[in-house]
């Protein structure tokens, strides 16, 4: 007997999760499983959801991602899945992101400053980002830790000021208190401030939190808002912020830091909360590593019919069957395209990766230039079906979402949540679509 | 070995918040092969999932431990540092490892090596620790006089004791033994013919071939099942019968687990050896190896063939399973369930996925199944640790950061709407009474309640 389901997705980042939603969502009777493998991306990414920071020429910061998506190629994600998509998407993340994330009054990008000293226009952030928008005219102080060099915040602030923001910056450095190693784990501090674990400072026991205000207190100027790095509490995030902002009267934001990203983290928990809360089952930790078709399957007109994918579970194979199935397995670092010395394939259908032959015209020379590989990946029709070299689907029954597509680069134009999500939703809602009719 | 799982090639380096460009080409790698260490890009997705680094800011994590370790070991011969033995072998590194970096094998073999070359062996932490390990020895002398060892274990100055002179926590309750042991009863009720009969009637009843030699499984019931709760063991077999399926129940020792953990490799050797042994003898006459405890599972299927080469090891991991997945698999369980109830006692439960069928993608599974049964409500506790990991939470240095670790699940268990809790693994289940006061159930005897009338076999 295989494990039997109407929609199966396959991978769990930000692409996947989101297929997996919007699958149930547009058919609540709906069988769908996800089977995911190892962590995903979001361990590493900035929370951040861009949908689109700069044009295809490398102009911007674009100030309306929205306006630019007709400019881009045809073979653009985007494109594929057309405008009116991308926005019905993102209103499907808001609905939910919830509380979780801001943004959503506006088309236009926010400005968000980076642990850089950067600013970085994103069309959506964590609600523990709102009170640090570059376009806030507010002074700001920032707080790094000693214990935590990878946030140096006198040198970010002072970065930022060089950027030209419209307020005034300033950074100090604490120590941390109840952290004496420099090796200690980001979790760690987060989990000090979500316990309020008591800790010993300048001799006196106290709960972590009233120690943190404590010692960023006394540093505290004129500034109405504080940035920190993203530790601020893993499981109670919003109780722990806005203990610091009443102990410390100013309004309290943190920095996107990373990797590895608690920001990230907590988008991923809202995910999978989300998930579970709407019935979707989910396998974590095997990976689907075969596929057999539907006998006789292959005179259908679009492309063979998937009948089962195999799960290996510690050596024993189980199958998994599915009417529709969803391909989001991530790219270069998700493992959903490898690479080795014959080229790029992706690994678990072998579906048609597109790519030079002469493996010298992967770059160009200027390092800093458009980078062909980066773009590697499916190419899709506008249902998602991953295409074979003819241009025909591979499967009938096969979409695929996120950074397992090629035809972006989402480094280059900050666009890598926004496609996943964007993908993710339509190939979820059409593998519904096509379950239900 | 699948592609999902062979990446040396594809690793960025060092990525940041500023998408550093990823590298493509295998070359430069393959020329200089270097094992697991060097897959490892540092993106320390590992150590946000470490539940002891979480709570201890003197344990450097499994990044440390695993492949930064071995890359110094092999440039200067260092020494393995102790911290390994704060490593309470839940895991879940191992499983969250984008670019599978074999954390827990490098981990094992690096306690095993510590504990080899540098910890005494007259030294209280060694005996101690042995002893944990090897709990399976003094079981059967306790399962001989259960109620005089009850008593005795249960007696505060015997804990007392046991924290004063063997370092093992007294805050705890010592698990008590059943008065008479699975095998001992297995053995009353008539062995293996027994189970043959049954199974055929069963296989008769439920209109299949009476004569259908290939239901056959060989049960793993590993120790705790065995001399602590033998209502686990029976309502396995109950339940596998009910399917028309024959059980045998190869003689075996234990799966090695708590010796994985506390770096005795040459006990765990031992012991895999004879399990090797006896579990393909078992496949040898056309039986699928199940086991019931999640720690055991993941012992055979994994643990084995990362560290022992036996004959058979890799036959034997690749045929062993959870005993609810293989139902799952091989029978349609989901409709068997359908229509079924079962009693008030078990209408509710606070459910906790022990960190070993994690690793296994078994998390999910339970409910899954539960949801299958009428009148039965499964609330999941979430995902962290319950933070006991077999002998780690007993002993007395580690009491504290294991119930700090167990505090997330206690606080999930308090505000899910249940009463009682269910989960597959036995230290998982003593953390979870310890912590909370609930009685614990193991998913086999829900599923026996459902499916084996009662009154037929006692
Ligand atoms: C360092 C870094 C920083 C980033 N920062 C940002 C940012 O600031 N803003 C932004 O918008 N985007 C950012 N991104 C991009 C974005 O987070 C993701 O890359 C993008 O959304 C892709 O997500 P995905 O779901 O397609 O793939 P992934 O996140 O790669 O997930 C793929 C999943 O599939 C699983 N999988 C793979 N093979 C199998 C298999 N055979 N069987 C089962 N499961 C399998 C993997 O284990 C993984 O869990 C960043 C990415 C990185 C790497
Ligand atoms: S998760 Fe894997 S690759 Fe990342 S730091 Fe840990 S061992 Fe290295
Ligand atoms: S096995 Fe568990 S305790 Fe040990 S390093 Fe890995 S995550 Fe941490």
């Amino acid at each position: 007997m295989a494990i039997e389901d109407d929609v199966l997705v396959v991978g769990g980042g930000l692409a996947g999760a989101t297929a997996a939603l919007a699958a149930k969502d547009a058919d609540p009777d709906a069988r769908v499983r996800l089977v995911t493998y190892k962590q995903s991306t979001l361990r590493h990414a900035s929370g951040l959801i861009d949908v689109l920071g700069y044009g295809p020429d490398g102009d911007g910061p674009l100030v309306d991602p929205f306006d630019a998506l007709v400019n881009l190629p045809e073979s653009h994600p985007y494109r594929r899945v057309g405008v009116d998509a991308v926005r019905e998407a993102l209103s499907f993340f808001d609905g939910v992101a919830g509380d979780a994330y801001a943004g959503n009054h506006t088309d236009r990008n926010a400005l968000v400053p980076t642990a850089g000293g950067t600013v970085k226009p994103t069309a959506r952030y964590p609600a523990a980002t709102a009170a640090g928008l570059a376009s806030d005219e507010r002074d700001a102080l920032f707080v790094g830790f000693e214990t935590l060099p990878a946030f140096d915040a006198p040198r970010s602030a002072s970065h930022l000021e060089a950027a030209g923001v419209p307020f005034s910056t300033r950074g100090e450095t604490v120590s941390f208190p109840g952290i004496d190693r420099d090796d200690a784990k980001l979790v760690r501090y987060a989990h000090l401030l979500d316990e309020d674990e008591r800790v010993r400072t300048s001799g006196r026991r106290m709960g972590a939190r009233t120690a943190l205000a404590t010692a960023v207190d006394a540093r505290l100027g004129e500034e109405s808002r504080i940035g920190f790095p993203a530790v601020l509490g893993d499981e109670r995030p919003a109780e722990v912020r806005s203990y610091l902002a009443d102990a410390l009267g100013v309004d309290v934001f943190e920095v996107p830091t990373g990797p590895p990203s608690l920001a990230g983290m907590r988008l991923e928990d809202v995910l999978f909360d989300a998930l579970s809360d709407d019935g979707v089952r989910v396998t974590a930790g095997v990976p689907v590593i075969d596929y057999e078709l539907v006998a006789g399957g292959a005179s259908e007109s679009d492309g063979d019919r998937i009948d089962h994918v195999v799960v290996d579970r510690h050596g024993s194979e189980i199958p998994h069957r599915a009417d529709q199935y969803v391909l989001a397995t991530g790219g270069l670092v998700g493992k959903g395209v490898k690479s080795d010395r014959d080229g790029v394939f992706e690994p678990i259908f072998d579906c048609h990766v597109p790519q030079a032959d002469d493996r010298y015209d992967w770059f160009v020379d200027d390092v800093f230039g458009e980078q062909p590989y980066a773009r590697f990946g499916l190419e899709p029709d506008r249902d998602l079906r991953p295409l074979d070299p003819n241009g025909e689907p591979e499967f009938s029954n096969l979409r695929a979402a996120g950074a397992v597509l090629g035809g972006y680069d989402f480094a280059a134009e900050k666009s890598g949540a926004g496609v996943s999500i964007a993908t993710g939703y339509v190939a979820g809602t059409r593998a519904a679509e096509e379950v239900s009719r | 070995m699948s592609d999902a799982e062979r990446s040396i090639d594809d690793a960025p380096d060092g990525s940041t918040d500023e998408f550093e460009p990823i590298q493509v080409f295998p070359e430069a790698e393959e020329m200089d092969l270097r094992p697991g260490a060097d897959n490892c890009y540092k993106c320390s997705t590992c150590d946000t999932n470490c539940p002891v680094a979480a709570v201890d800011d003197e344990f450097p994590g499994p990044k440390f431990q695993g492949p930064e370790q071995w890359r110094l070991k092999r440039q200067d011969d260092r020494d393995v540092d102790e911290s390994v033995m704060k490593c309470s072998n839940c895991m879940r590194c191992d499983s969250a490892c984008p670019s599978s970096v074999p954390l827990s094998q490098m981990h094992n073999t690096a306690r095993g090596e510590y504990v080899d070359e540098r910890m005494s062996k007259r030294s209280r932490e060694y005996l101690r620790n042995r002893m944990l390990a090897n709990y399976r020895r003094l079981a059967p002398l306790a399962s001989t006089f259960p109620r005089t060892a009850n008593a005795v274990m249960g007696l505060s100055i015997t804990r007392w004791i046991g924290e004063k002179l063997l370092g093992v926590t007294s805050e705890r309750e010592f698990p008590e033994f059943a008065t008479e042991t699975f095998r001992e009863w297995w053995e009353t009720r008539g062995g293996n013919a027994a189970s043959k009969k049954r199974a055929r009637e069963a296989r008769a009843k439920r209109g299949g071939d009476a004569d259908d030699a290939e239901k056959r499984i060989a049960y793993f019931h590993g120790c705790y099942a065995n001399y602590n709760t033998p209502e686990v063991a029976k309502a396995l077999v109950r339940v596998y019968e009910h399917f028309g399926y024959e059980v045998l129940v190869p003689d075996q020792r234990c799966s090695g687990t708590p010796m994985f953990a506390n770096g005795m490799l040459d006990d765990a050797r031992r012991a895999a050896e004879t399990n090797v042994a006896e579990l393909a003898a078992a496949i040898e006459d056309g039986a699928d190896v199940v086991a019931s405890c999640s720690s055991c599972s993941m012992s055979i299927r994994q643990e084995y063939p990362e560290l022992f080469d036996f004959a058979d090891t890799e036959t034997v991991a690749e045929t062993t399973w959870d005993a609810v997945e293989y139902l799952r698999v091989h029978e349609d369980l989901e409709a068997e369930l359908a229509g079924t109830s079962v009693d008030d006692e078990f209408d509710s439960f606070a459910y906790h996925a022990p960190c070993h069928s994690r690793n296994q993608g078994l998390n999910g599974q339970t409910i899954e199944v539960m949801s299958a049964i009428d009148g039965v409500d499964v609330h999941d506790v979430g995902d962290s640790c319950s933070g006991i990991s077999g002998t780690y939470g007993w002993k007395a240095e580690n009491y504290e950061t294991s119930m700090k670790i167990g505090e997330e699940m206690f606080e999930h268990m308090a505000d899910a709407d249940a009463e009682a809790g269910l989960t597959e693994c036995p230290t998982c289940s003593m953390q979870m009474e310890h912590g909370t006061g609930y009685e614990i159930t193991h998913t086999l005897e829900v599923l026996e309640a459902a499916l084996v009338e009662t009154g037929t076999d006692e």
